[in-house]
């Protein structure tokens, strides 16, 4: 019904909180790591405002297309109130509940998945890291 | 059959960027990032209906199959035209700044 809603809603925040991230970064921190044909590779530490913009891309994208679909099953309307859900307060109740049971569920599917991106390239961080000090 | 669709996207499209990374001229991550939130999105959809219709979800009337392939390719391709605009206002080649500028050589 607008089960979408609560991503966008969470596309909002990060997406003010990335520019804001962003902002306050200064010069990425470089890593030297060593390949395989015992030359030195320069990589740079992923800053956490792009991390963050993986969240951002996919609650966007995410909430892009699903709005679609939305607007393919006649749930979302081009004129006022835009839910066809909102108009009548017996499914516009049926609407909460779903917002708050798919909704955030989808929500804290994609913040789940970000969260695992983040372990895995942290530990390809401290990974290249190690490498870099064993080196020295 | 939507979220089975946009699955397929998303992996031919992070094929598509994992071959040509890390070089991403064409910006084909915007895509990945789209499709794969979509189905992430799609698939807790799928998850509670599952829980509601248990094993009846598996075996969909063929008309629903079907709007649902439909609907499933139009998403493919609204996904196609967002990254086709955002590449085209981008411009990583610089192809529209070249052709907008181009000087008529006499």
């Amino acid at each position: 019904m607008a089960c979408f809603l609560v991503p966008v809603a969470e596309a909002v925040v990060t997406t003010v909180i990335t520019k804001a991230a962003k902002s306050k970064e200064t010069e990425p921190s470089a890593l030297k790591v060593k390949t395989d044909n015992d030359s030195f590779e320069v990589e740079i530490k992923i800053p956490f405002s792009r991390k963050l913009k993986w969240l951002t891309n996919l609650l966007w994208g995410g909430s892009i297309l699903l709005a679609f679909e939305h607007v393919w099953h006649g749930e979302v309307v081009p004129w006022f109130p835009f839910l066809t859900a909102a108009s009548d307060p017996a499914e516009a109740s049926a609407m909460l509940s779903e917002m708050a049971t798919v909704g955030v569920s989808m929500a804290v599917l994609i913040t789940a998945v970000w969260g695992v991106m983040l372990l895995v390239t942290n530990a390809m961080e401290k990974k290249a890291l190690e490498a870099q000090t064993t080196s020295n | 059959m939507t979220l089975l669709t946009t699955v397929f996207a998303a992996i031919i499209c992070t094929i598509i960027w994992y071959k040509n990374a890390p070089k991403d001229e064409m910006k084909v991550g915007i895509l990945c990032w789209m499709y794969w939130g979509a189905s992430l999105m799609w698939l807790v959809d799928a998850i509670f209906e599952y829980a509601e219709l248990h094993a009846e979800y598996f075996t969909p009337a063929p008309v629903d199959m079907l709007n649902d392939f439909y609907l499933g390719l139009s998403v493919v391709a609204l996904g196609m035209i967002i990254w086709l605009v955002i590449l085209l206002i981008k411009d990583p080649k610089g192809v529209i700044k070249a052709a907008l500028f181009k000087k008529n050589k006499k």
